[in-house]
């Protein structure tokens, strides 16, 4: 049974092992005695490779097994080391006295040799190096969003003009996806702004006596601002990453390039019923999302401030205009616009993997957020200039 | 009878700065159901793309009949693979659509034919690859096999003049394998369609190749080409001979060879 690999592992927690070695004139014997398996404790080597150095007296190593048990990979790593050693050393090493099997492995270690240029370089980069070679990726990563856009105006004349298609079911699924599918979360969420809203308002207002003014805050900050933002924030978790995470898996599986082949055009075909079902729906819930947030912070102003549901109905009334919800829907379509974008540019620029389908759908988020509110000061600054 | 219908001409294809192949040279016929065999990482299929118009080679050109693909302007390029059809390695079905509407893509985006002829151009291709009754089935609802059976037919979709196979035969067992196998034969000498494989089954290579290219992973080019047959005794390059007897080099594993394969 000495001859076999261990089959089982004993369960004493350190299963004995020796090694014992013995010089006869220039031979090196090395006895290996117990098992050597896994989580056995074995003993220092060093004490045997040092016997090697010495003096270089020795010439030849052999190794004797009679003693030993149960054996595994533990045995063969440190068979390899005495013989990498000994072979530095130019101490010739005599393996005919091994078990078979643990030749056969030692020769199969051996067969291929290790190719110097395989281990990969693991170079520190100075802070500098970094700084350039991060500055060169954002460059990069313009260029492909100009490209990806420049790509997108032309697939939307290209099918304007009716050289390009895609489904029209394929729209109306996306519309389903992204709209009604989308309220329950739209409700909660606007409802509860709108609720918080009505709260900070109050703290400030009711120390002048002003609570019927909460209803102008809640309004026109939900109709111009937290409407349209809340709806586009969520929109782009839920539906910017479902679009990466879609084009990115059809990248995977080969389904781009099928369609290229057939002659479709990916960017008419994914990209453009994606950002249409968004800018046809995004409106429409920002209007929803405003109504939620005026309902929310009316339940706040009236049961805890002492304003009636009459009042509070026509301030906001009179507060909020035509305008203001426009501003709001100008603002949610070009939302709706940056997260298909996002969305769709990040599973399109995918890579071949499945993790690479993750950082899609997490970049596009990013992306969505960013761009959101960097156009939404941006709008909200022209607004002002503007004076509406 | 020999007319040249492929013919691809110093190209050369990079990823990068890495040279994956150069310099290949060599002619698909009309007719033909050519092999581009070779080891893993060779470039066999990063070749197809080139071929099939996806990737643009970093020199040379693949000129189907006079025309260049990649010298052409984008509309002409356009036209020139309107004419072929293409069966990726795992299908490349849409996920998103049933076989029927995954067939009849490219059908709807060619032609103007009202539905209902299209449904039954659908139902005719599907029952060509043995899945007549599973229009309205999704993709993730069938086998692998059937999944490319189901590819081929989309492939098809177009009664096109050239057919590219990535790998036929990956994934897929033995018996299913040769039943794609004689798929392609059939349709090939019934469609009289010039078919093009890239593979390194040798028992595909041997059951429905009549010509072909090695493409080197060493030397980085296309190094033989012929009918296959006529490789395994005759080429005169070691990792040929190598790569059609299964890595042995020995006469006797070549003589069984030729008893397996049909003539």
């Amino acid at each position: 049974m000495k001859t076999s690999p261990s089959q089982q592992f004993k369960i004493d927690s350190s299963p004995s092992c020796d090694i014992i070695a013995s010089c006869d004139q220039q031979v090196l014997d090395i006895a290996f005695g117990g098992d050597w398996i896994l989580d056995a404790r074995l003993p220092p080597l060093e004490p045997i490779l040092t016997r090697l150095d010495a003096g270089n007296t020795i010439k030849k190593v052999t190794f004797s097994t009679t003693a030993l048990g149960n054996w595994d990979s533990m045995l063969v790593t440190e068979l390899i080391k005495i013989i990498d050693y000994a072979s530095q050393k130019g101490v010739t090493v005599d393996k005919a006295s091994l078990p078979a099997s643990i030749q056969g492995l030692l020769t199969l270690v051996s067969a291929v040799p290790e190719r110097v240029d395989a281990h990969r370089d693991q170079t520190q980069t100075s802070w500098s190096q970094a700084l350039v070679v991060s500055t060169g990726k954002a460059v990069q990563h313009g260029k492909e969003m100009l490209i990806f856009v420049g790509e997108m105006i032309i697939s939307t004349f290209a099918t304007l003009r009716g050289q390009a298609h895609f489904r029209r079911q394929d729209l109306w699924l996306y519309i389903q996806e992204c709209g009604p599918s989308a309220l329950p979360i739209v409700t909660l969420i606007s409802l509860l702004v709108g609720l918080i809203l009505a709260f900070v308002g109050a703290v400030q207002l009711s120390l002048f006596g002003a609570q019927i003014y909460i209803a102008n805050l809640v309004s026109l900050g939900m109709t111009r601002e937290m409407g349209g933002l809340m709806t586009a924030i969520i929109m782009s978790g839920r539906t910017g990453a479902a679009y990466a995470a879609q084009i990115g898996t059809m990248h995977v599986n080969s389904e781009i390039d099928a369609l290229k082949t057939m002659n479709l055009d990916p960017m008419a075909f994914l990209v453009l019923p994606r950002m249409l079902a968004l800018i046809i729906i995004m409106p429409l819930l920002c209007l929803y999302a405003d109504l939620m947030g005026i309902i929310g912070g009316g339940f706040v102003t009236v049961n805890f401030f002492d304003v009636s549901l009459t009042e509070y109905m026509d301030r906001t009334a009179s507060a909020v205009k035509m305008k203001d919800f426009i501003i709001g829907f100008v603002k949610c379509s070009v939302f709706g616009i940056l997260i298909a974008l996002s969305g769709c540019m990040r599973g399109m620029q995918c890579g071949r993997s499945a993790s690479a389908v993750g950082d899609a759908g997490t970049s596009a988020v990013v992306t969505a957020i960013v761009f959101i509110v960097v156009a939404d000061s941006v709008m909200t600054i022209i607004c002002n200039r503007l004076g509406i | 009878m020999t007319e040249a219908c492929i013919t691809v001409k110093d190209l050369t294809m990079t990823y990068g700065d890495f040279v994956i192949q150069h310099d290949l040279n060599f002619t698909i016929n009309r007719g033909d159901v050519f092999i581009i065999m070779g080891g893993n990482g060779c470039g066999k299929t990063t070749l197809l793309r080139h071929m099939i118009g996806l990737k643009s080679p970093a020199k040379g050109d693949v000129c189907y009949g006079e025309q260049g693909l990649w010298q052409a302007d984008p509309k002409a390029r356009q036209q020139i693979l309107a004419r072929t059809g293409v069966l990726f390695q795992s299908g490349a079905l849409l996920s998103s659509m049933t076989l029927a509407e995954n067939v009849a893509l490219p059908i709807t985006e060619a032609t103007q034919l009202p539905p209902k002829k299209v449904r039954e151009i659908v139902s005719y291709k599907l029952a060509l690859v043995g899945l007549a009754g599973f229009e309205d089935y999704y993709p993730s609802e069938l086998s692998g096999g059937m999944q490319k059976r189901a590819g081929l037919a989309r492939a098809m979709a177009l009664d096109p003049e050239i057919l590219f196979f990535d790998e036929p035969s990956a994934g897929l067992d033995p018996i299913t394998a040769k039943l794609l196998d004689d798929l392609i034969l059939s349709l090939s000498s019934a469609l009289s369609a010039t078919i093009v494989v890239v593979t390194h089954d040798l028992d595909s290579i041997f059951a429905i190749g009549n010509n072909s290219v090695f493409l080197d992973a060493e030397t980085r080019t296309n190094i033989d080409g012929g009918p296959p047959q006529k490789l395994l005794h005759e080429s005169k390059h070691p990792n040929v001979i190598r790569f059609l007897n299964r890595g042995d080099q020995t006469e006797q594993n070549s003589s069984n060879r030729q008893m397996r394969s049909p003539a």
